[in-house]
């Protein structure tokens, strides 16, 4: 029933000074499809790939809008996602009404934080197994933040999470320092690289399971449709597929899959991740 | 069938005790408080004002904003104390003046107080702005007329909001506007007429907005039997707020004999 003998509960410690169900949440963001956030000088992006639950259904959305200078990427379970991005909804209209100003992102993801914390310390609650990027533009400038079930969150310049994410950040911690003068059509080249590194082989991108917002100065946040989107796959398109995800690359060490499911391996839980 | 009680209306099986996931609240507590409020619960606690403070007058300039406020806290028509500062400095982009009761100012002064300190202790920077403390003065001020219970109070809010100078009035029942010259009170029937004179000739600099302040106090100290010699200036620029010292206007009543009442 349990994998050890400290993790029925999430206040309850291990002798080797860990909370296990805190950091079995912490797996939960890794069932999600990828996401990615950068920025440059003026713009915040967020870039993910998205899934279809089967050839019938149409693409989960993964990107959320919050408010006109807010938006956030989800990976984890969908349904905590809503009820963090209701949250933050709420939070930026409140300070719309009292302040007649957009909410500072750095303060709403302060909030945020305080608000998942406290589920990782009390026995009648559980973390939330969701990770977010949101990004955000306001008087200080573009911002990338990302959040973790653990309720850590960090101030980013770039950031992948989600399913083999790490063949993302492993690109994006190469091309680091290129992000910050770079412009847009850069900014987002360099998004949609590091998200088809984290492609098995057999799959590319596509204005289909792609979804790209945009935010900065004078710029609500857009979240590109078709054209755009198009648009902006071009500038990748025909470019040679780097090492991240190749045969010999981190998903050699997977199990081999039983069929040609262009999936990560799915664990089987009641749950909905994106 | 009476011993099962209403089937359709069951009593709760818990009362007054913590409830599961939540904090429980001591009853006549803060927080319990909040909700549940009947007609009886309200109290008018301002029905008509105590001490009162007379005009508070603010303009705009090329660079900045001032506004100005005698020190006079009448009691009736008392004039009972000579030293109620009410020209406050709230950040560095943010200057506020009040008219009205000097002990809603008071309370009012203490949470804004606070409020900029809670901001400089999150430490990420960020100052508020005058237009978004217009709009929350206007929020708090609406909402406590609503509650049958105003703040007798009339604000100019002065400051720096983006690089421009901003000037807003937010009066008692939360009704808020932007403008130039700014006066209320028994200035708003006799400064506002001169300031406005003043900027149709031209935008003014600083010299010329502080020596028209100081005419329209000298104007409302001769005819508005609230006011008095006594004044406090504040000045807004990018530069940053300065609540000048107290100054004392030179009145000349050498005319005083000429005037007669019909």
């Amino acid at each position: 029933m349990f994998r050890n003998q400290y993790d029925s509960d999430v206040t309850v410690w291990s002798p080797q000074g860990r909370l296990h169900q805190v950091e079995y949440a912490m797996e939960a963001v890794k069932l999600g499809s990828a996401t990615i956030g950068l920025k440059n000088k003026e713009y915040a992006v967020l870039i993910a790939l998205k899934r279809a639950v089967s050839e019938l259904s149409a693409y989960q959305k993964k990107i959320i809008p919050i408010d006109d200078h807010i938006g956030i990427s989800i990976s984890g379970l969908t349904a905590d996602a809503r009820m963090l991005s209701r949250f933050m909804r709420t939070e930026c209209l409140n300070h719309r009404y009292a302040h007649d100003a957009p909410m500072p992102v750095g303060r709403l993801i302060a909030l945020v934080g305080n608000k998942m914390q406290i589920c990782t310390q009390r026995y009648d609650k559980r973390p939330l197994g969701v990770g977010l990027l949101v990004a955000g533009y306001d008087d200080q400038g573009p911002h990338i933040y990302q959040t973790c079930p653990s309720a850590n969150y960090f101030d980013c310049r770039a950031m992948a999470i989600g399913a083999r994410s790490q063949s993302a950040r492993t690109y994006l911690e190469k091309h680091l320092t290129t992000f910050i003068d770079c412009d847009l059509q850069e900014l987002v080249a360099h998004g949609l690289r590091a998200l088809r590194d984290t492609l098995p082989n057999e799959v590319d991108l596509n204005n289909k399971n792609v979804s790209i917002a945009i935010v900065g100065p004078k710029t609500p946040l857009r979240i590109c449709e078709e054209e755009e989107l198009s648009r902006f796959l071009a500038l990748v398109e025909g470019e040679e597929r780097r090492g991240g995800a190749s045969a010999t690359g981190d998903a050699g060490a997977a199990p081999p899959r039983d069929e040609g499911d262009d999936r990560d391996p799915q664990v089987a839980v009641a749950m909905d991740t994106e | 069938m009476a011993f099962m009680g209403d089937i359709m209306n069951p009593a709760p099986l818990w009362q007054n005790g913590p409830s599961p996931g939540a904090f429980y609240n001591f009853p006549g507590n803060s927080s319990s408080l909040a909700s549940n409020h009947t007609p009886q619960d309200f109290k008018a606690h301002s029905a008509s004002p105590i001490t009162t403070t007379t005009t508070v007058i603010g303009v705009k300039f090329d660079k900045g904003c001032v506004i100005a406020g005698d020190t006079l806290g009448s009691y009736g028509s008392l004039a009972r104390f000579r030293d109620c500062p009410r020209v406050m400095k709230v950040n560095d982009l943010i200057l506020l003046g009040s008219g009205g009761d000097y002990a809603d100012f008071q309370y009012l002064k203490d949470i804004i107080t606070q409020k900029i300190i809670d901001e400089k202790c999150i430490g990420d920077g960020l100052q508020l702005k005058p237009r978004s403390l217009h709009c929350w003065l206007t929020r708090v001020l609406y909402n406590k007329r609503s509650k049958m219970d105003p703040l007798w109070n009339s604000y100019v809010v002065a400051g720096i909001q983006d690089g421009e100078p901003f000037l807003g009035a937010v009066d008692k029942l939360g009704t808020a506007y932007e403008d130039a010259a700014i006066a209320n009170g028994l200035g708003a029937y006799m400064a506002t007429p001169l300031l406005r004179d003043a900027l149709e000739k031209g935008p003014l600099d600083q010299e010329a907005a502080l020596a028209l302040v100081r005419k329209c106090m000298k104007v409302l100290y001769y005819r508005d039997a609230r006011a008095f010699q006594r004044y406090q200036i504040g000045v807004v620029t990018a530069e940053g707020v300065t609540v000048h010292d107290t100054e004392e206007l030179q009145p000349d009543w050498s005319l005083a004999h000429m005037i007669h009442m019909k």
